[in-house]
Order: structure tokens, then sequence, then C-alpha cells
């Protein structure tokens, strides 16, 4: 058994009096892919913004890669360059060209040379296939390029972790294959990955494991197969009753 | 049947109505052109009551024949859609027409026909049109104050160096794109201050030196506009971050100083920056009037711009911060290369708006003494020899501010083309 990578233990938010996450303990391994499912409301995006801090947490502790998230900014950002992310929304920088959204960070953060740093991006837009679109703005592009794009952006960091937050709510159904193809390919290499999602198709192929939250709370913890095999508490096979 | 089915315009009689509605509207605005240019009556055999009106009555007949709808011409149905819809509509038109009629003439025969700009003293002026040679003779004045004639050249050659380095951006290569922001924010208006310092200013490289007070006339005014811009902008940029930071000492000084200078009056800042303040530093050190005024005005206009450029950044969606962020970038990186330039392209037009309030404001500082365009208007109206001729200053003045606003308001117009990538 391989080391994990992020450790969360006892984990606990609120926004105000409302509290979104209770109790939370979590261990990803290396190279291990995870779908987090439940129905809306139930604190999966809180969770994994929680774990690139785009969303403080309160109480417990979280390990990412070894390094504890707190108040040290230089952590913070240390971790968040280790740990890519996409976004519902896409949240590509409109005013810059595909291909300057993708080397902005690896830049600017990573310092890296320019010209380096073009290729690297090439070779990822490749990966997504939008290669042909790189010297073209986010507006002019459809949502699942957008989103592929989004992707490669995310991919030209080199991260170690992978976080995805309904990368596929925004898009119309015929553009949701394009970015689950990318995703699958990206599995396939062996990224370790945290996947909020509806789609369970997406689920059954790639997951190792499925995580099931209800009310602020991991419901269900299982292997992929025995998830859907047989779910263990009621309010799992309620809501996979309802999805599939 | 009404009676005035003549009235109702459709396509069957669309020649006939065609020709009476031009017919009409055309006697109704030559009417109104002959008595305003030539002082001819064309209605005078009407009596005087309706000879006023009946140029609008006929305009109106007209207006009302040739609206007709869907008539096949092209060109008369924009006209109908656009100044020609209603009755209402049609009457504004033809008043419009007439007033412009009626205000040419006069205006013309004041500022060209009449007018007068030979000769050297107000004698020349005998005409009942402007005075120009009022404007001729205090032209030097009107644009450099009281700066000594046989000097003006030091004015003039530092405004074209000044203007010749904010080019510079234009030619930059590549590699030097990075630095660009730097050289205007930072090295621009260091470099500026020292070519306006020891050029206009004097007193080394064997120049002579010449008091700020002797300063004057439009170059002031482009003095002050100028450095104010440059450096009220980088100080807004600072407060709007300021006012939106999460440190709570950060954010009430921002706070704090947006909405006290935005408290005071601009006549009042002035005052106090040139009679107060003195006051308060200690007798050895010397800070210029000049200086203390344009310190004061961009204090000023800087809480204004903070105000403007927080509206860009609270209008970014959360998600920008939220990508940069997650790609590690930290506070700095994400304002300067994701947050930032999308806020400012939004704010263009409300900074240009603060800028033309800013220019137009500068006047202002005649009443702590320093006569620029304006303020050199108002000591050369109540010169002796020059009595009387406020209008041609005032006429003078307001078309130099336009154009210098008016510049302003369409390269900011380029701006907004030249960024607009998406959306």
């Amino acid at each position: 058994m391989s080391e994990a990578i992020i450790k969360i233990a006892n984990m606990n938010k609120w926004f105000g009096d409302f509290q979104v996450l209770k109790d939370i303990n979590l261990e990803v391994e290396k190279n291990k892919k995870i779908v987090v499912c439940g129905p809306s409301g139930s604190g999966k995006s809180t969770l994994i913004r929680c774990i690139n801090r785009l969303e403080e947490h309160q109480k417990g502790s979280i390990v990412v890669d070894g390094t504890e998230l707190n108040e040290n900014t230089k952590n913070i950002e240390q971790i968040r360059a280790e740990v890519g992310m996409v976004f519902q929304q896409f949240n590509l920088f409109p005013h810059l060209s595909i291909l300057d959204n993708c080397t902005l960070a690896p830049i600017w953060v990573r310092k890296m040379p320019k010209v380096q740093a073009q290729e690297l991006a090439m070779k990822q837009l490749e990966k997504v296939q939008i290669a042909d679109q790189a010297q073209k703005f986010p507006g002019q592009l459809s949502g699942g390029q957008q989103q592929r794009c989004a992707i490669a952006r995310a991919l030209c960091m080199e991260p170690k972790i992978m976080l995805f937050d309904e990368p596929t709510s925004a898009l119309d159904p015929e553009m949701i294959k394009e970015v689950l193809d990318a995703m699958v390919n990206l599995a396939k290499g062996g990224m370790t990955m945290i996947v909020v999602t509806h789609e369970m198709g997406f689920a059954k192929e790639v997951a190792d494991e499925v995580i099931f939250m209800d009310e602020g709370m991991i419901v269900e913890k299982a292997e992929t197969k025995e998830f859907f095999a047989n779910p263990k508490s009621d309010r799992t096979k309620l809501f996979l009753s309802q999805i599939l | 049947m009404s009676k005035f089915t003549f009235l109702k315009s459709d396509r069957s009689n669309i020649q006939t109505v065609l020709i009476t509605g031009v017919f009409l509207i055309t006697i109704s605005i030559l009417d109104v052109f002959l008595n305003s240019f030539f002082k001819f009556n064309l209605m005078s055999f009407l009596p005087d009551k309706i000879s006023l009106v009946a140029p609008l009555l006929f305009g109106m007949i007209g207006m009302q024949l040739i609206r007709i709808e869907y008539s096949g011409n092209k060109y008369l149905d924009i006209l109908n859609k656009n100044i020609n819809n209603s009755k209402f509509n049609a009457a504004l038109t033809l008043l419009i027409i007439f007033l412009i009629f009626k205000a040419i003439p006069p205006s013309l025969s004041w500022m060209i026909l009449d007018a007068n700009i030979s000769g050297e003293t107000k004698d020349a002026c005998t005409g009942t049109g402007a005075c120009w040679t009022y404007i001729k003779v205090w032209f030097r004045r009107f644009m450099y104050g009281m700066y000594p004639n046989e000097q003006h050249w030091r004015i003039n050659t530092a405004f074209l160096l000044v203007i010749g380095l904010g080019t510079f951006g234009l030619f930059a290569t590549e590699k030097m794109k990075k630095f660009l922001a730097l050289y205007y924010v930072v090295i621009y208006p260091i470099l500026a201050f020292l070519i306006i310092y020891y050029l206009i200013s004097g007193g080394y490289f064997g120049l002579e030196w010449i008091e700020t007070g002797a300063w004057g006339g439009l170059s002031l005014t482009f003095i002050v506009s100028f450095f104010c811009l440059i450096f009220c902008f980088p100080l807004g940029m600072i407060l709007a971050l300021g006012r939106r930071s999460n440190l709570p000492a950060v954010r009430y000084i921002s706070i704090g100083y947006i909405e006290f200078w935005r408290g005071v009056p601009l006549i009042t800042v002035l005052f106090m920056s040139s009679v107060m303040f003195p006051m308060f530093l200690p007798e050895d050190f010397f800070m210029d009037k000049l200086v203390r005024v344009i310190i004061a005005i961009t204090l000023f206009e800087g809480a204004y711009c903070a105000e403007v450029i927080r509206g860009g950044l609270q209008s970014l969606p959360r998600g920008q911060y939220d990508a940069a962020k997650s790609l590690g970038m930290g506070y700095w990186k994400m304002h300067i290369f994701v947050i930032l330039p999308q806020a400012l392209k939004l704010v263009i037009p409300g900074i240009c708006n603060t800028f033309l309030a800013l220019v137009k404001d500068t006047p202002l500082i005649f009443v702590v003494g320093l006569a620029e365009l304006a303020g050199m208007l108002a000591l050369a109206k109540t010169n002796p020899k020059w009595l009387g001729f406020a209008m041609e200053g005032y006429i003078f003045a307001a078309i130099i501010f336009w154009i210098i606003c008016y510049a302003m308001s369409k390269y900011s117009y380029n701006l907004e083309e030249k960024y607009k990538t998406e959306r």
C-alpha cells in the first residue's frame, strides 16, 4: 500500500452558522482516482475546494503531499501549484489567448522560460485535441473546447493531484463526451484525481473508489464495483436508484 | 369617411402626396432660411401672426403627407422611421431645422463675417463682431502665462521631449514589453518631472531660473493635468485594492482615505495646500506651490479613481479569482496578470470620465494664484487696455478645452476597441 498523498482528519467547516462539512476523514493514495457524488448541497464541491484552500476549514487538519494547510501563505501557494483544479464554469481568463492561458502560470509561478512553457502548453493542448485553437480567445470557443483548455491549463503546471469540480455540469450533452474522454485519458496516464461528478458512467469506467456524501458527511466510501453492486446505506441506494 | 381623407397617405396616390408634401416642406424651410439669412419674408402677404407660424403649419402638413408606411422607397422609409414617425416627432424635426437656420447667421456674422483680427490694439476692433485681435495679441500669454517670451522654446522643447518619451511603448520590442508597465508607472513620471524641472524651471546648465508663479496659460494646464493624471491612477489602483483587502488595517485606512477626500470640496483642498500646509512644515523645508497643488489634486482625484476601479474589480466573477489561485498565483501575481487587466478594461469609460473632470477642474488652481488658461483669461479681461472682450476669451478657452477633452474621450474609445477581445 502506497503512501497517502491527501490526508483529511476530522475536518469541519461552517459557512456562518451553517455547518457544511462534518467530521470528514479521508485518505487518498497516490495515483488513485476518487469520484465524489451526492445530491446538490451535500458539500462535495466545498470538500474539494478545501483541498487547495479555496475554502478555509475551521477544524481538523488537511495534509496535502506532506504539507499541512494552515495560515502559512507560502505553504498554500506551494500546494496550489501542485494541485490542479478544473471548475464547473471553466474560468478561463477571457483577456488571454488559449496559449497564454496555459503558459501564464508556468512562466510566472514555475519561473519557466517562455519558449519552454509554450512547448509544454502545446503538448498539453495536443493531448486534449485543441492545439489548433491555441491562438484564439476563450470567448471564441465552444463550452467543451473551453473545458478541455481548462484541463490543459491545469496540466501545464504538471500537478501531482487534479481536482475536478463538476466539470461537465455546465456543458451541452454532446460536449460532455469530449471532456470525459480527455479525463479518461488523463486517468489512464496515472494521475491522482478527485472528481465531483454526476457522470456515473465515468465513475464506473475509471474510479478506484466512490464516495457518497450527504448533508456534509461522507455516508459511504467503497471500491467502485462494490459501491454500485451492493451499496450499504439506504441513502446511497435511494440516490443510485434515482440517478441510474 | 373622414373629411380629411386627402391627408391619409398610402401607396395608391404616392406620386401626388409625395410631390405635394415635399413642396410644402420645401416652402416652409425656404421661408425660414430666407427670413434668417436675407431678412426676407416670403409670406409677408399673410397677416403677421399667421406668417409667424405658417412655416411650421406648412411643414407639418407636408410631413404628414409624406408619412407613408412601406412606401417602397428606401430613403423615404428611413426618413419616416427616424424623424417623422409621429406628429410630435415631425414637429420636433421641423423646429430643430428652424432653430439651426435661425442660429447660424448671427453666430456666423459674430464669429467670422463681422469679426476683426488685424491690428495690434483694441482700436482695430471696430465692427459689431468678435474681436479676435484680442486673442491674437494675448495668444502667447494664454499659452505660456507670464513666462518670458524669449524662453518659450524651453516649454516647447520640454513638451516635445515628454510626448516623445510617452510614445516609447509604440516602439518597444517584444523583450522590452515586460517592463512597459514599470516604465509608465515609475520611470516615465520621474523622467517627465526631471525634464520639466530642469528645462522649464531652469536654474541649471546656464538656463535662467523662472519661478513657478510665472508659469501659466495652457502649458500650465497641461503640466498640472499631466502629473495629476499619471499619479492619481496608480494611487487609485492601490486604494481600490486596499479597500478590498483582507487585512483590516489596510482596508480601514483605504476606506478612511477615500471617504475623507470624497467628502471635501476640491477648492478647500487647494486652499489648504497653499495656505495651511506650509505652516505645518519646518522652517527650512520649502515645497513649491505648484508641487503642492499637484499633490493636492492627485490625492483628491486618487480617491475618485479608486472607487471607479473598485467598481471594475467587483464586476469580475469569483471564478477568476479561484482559477488564478488554483494555479498557485499569489495575491500580486493574481492581480497583476488576471484581475487588473480585466477590471481596468471594464472601467475605461469611468476612468475617462474622472480624467475629463480632472482636466476641467484645473482652472480651480486660480484660487491659489496659479493662472492656467482660464486664469489667464480672468487676468486679461480685467486689463484696462482690453476691457470688454471676455466673451471672445471664454469662447477661445471653451474651444481649446473642448478639443482636449474630445481628444481624450476619442482616445478612450480607441482603447476600448483595442482591448475588446471577447464577450
